[in-house]
């Protein structure tokens, strides 16, 4: 097996992997059964995908991603800890 | 060099902890979905956020310096960035929860 090949397909698996992670997650959103499962399942779903974002970009070879994969870790922050303030007090903004 | 001119030793030591990586970050999910309880629940997803993020990005750092001939450490940046946010976030939503299930006078909240 040549280089390449073991990259594409190694890395394939891996991305098949953290998919199913992703849709673990995004079960657990939709499911619930309550608020706070939701957005810790919203949590989940980023942080999986901002992964496997930054496999893809190993596996294409293409430096671009990982910026993209920085940006949503840094909104996913944001985002959960807005939520989880929205959670706390019914509103983000006092 | 160009992926395709890597040693075949570094494709499978990244393959390797790349994968590594990604089963840590399933598991975790799959905890977020068989736990029953939220409290239970809340830990699972950090098995992916702390040590299967932190392979998959020294499996980065290690693809983009073997590439790029240099050492590319930029994709540290991720996991500092991870490893500080993380317990934030998580304290920030458990504690949500408890003052939530306490305002309607659940039972199973964890002691003060």
């Amino acid at each position: 097996m040549t280089a390449s090949a073991v990259l594409y397909w190694g890395l394939g698996a891996a991305q098949a992997m953290l998919l199913l992670a992703m849709l673990l997650a995004a079960w657990r959103m939709m499911r619930g059964p309550r608020a706070q499962d939701r957005v810790l399942g919203l949590d989940t779903l980023y942080l999986n995908a901002m992964l496997l974002i930054l496999v893809q970009g190993m596996r294409s070879g293409v430096g671009l991603y990982f910026e993209a994969a920085l940006i949503i870790g840094m909104l996913g922050f944001t985002a959960t800890v807005a939520l989880a303030k929205f959670l706390m007090r019914g509103e983000v903004i006092e | 060099m160009t992926p395709s001119d890597l040693p075949l030793w570094a494709a499978w030591a990244i393959v390797a902890v790349t994968v590594a990586g990604s089963l840590l970050a399933l598991t975790g999910s799959f905890g977020l979905v068989v736990l029953k309880r939220f409290y239970e629940r809340v830990h699972a997803p950090t098995l992916g956020a702390t040590l299967g993020m932190a392979l998959i990005v020294a499996a980065s750092a290690m693809f983009w310096s073997m590439t790029e001939g240099r050492l590319a450490l930029h994709d540290l940046l991720i996991g500092l960035f991870l490893t500080v946010t993380t317990p934030v976030t998580l304290i920030l939503l458990a504690r949500a929860a408890v003052y939530r299930d306490r305002i309607e006078g659940d039972e199973n909240v964890p002691p003060e």
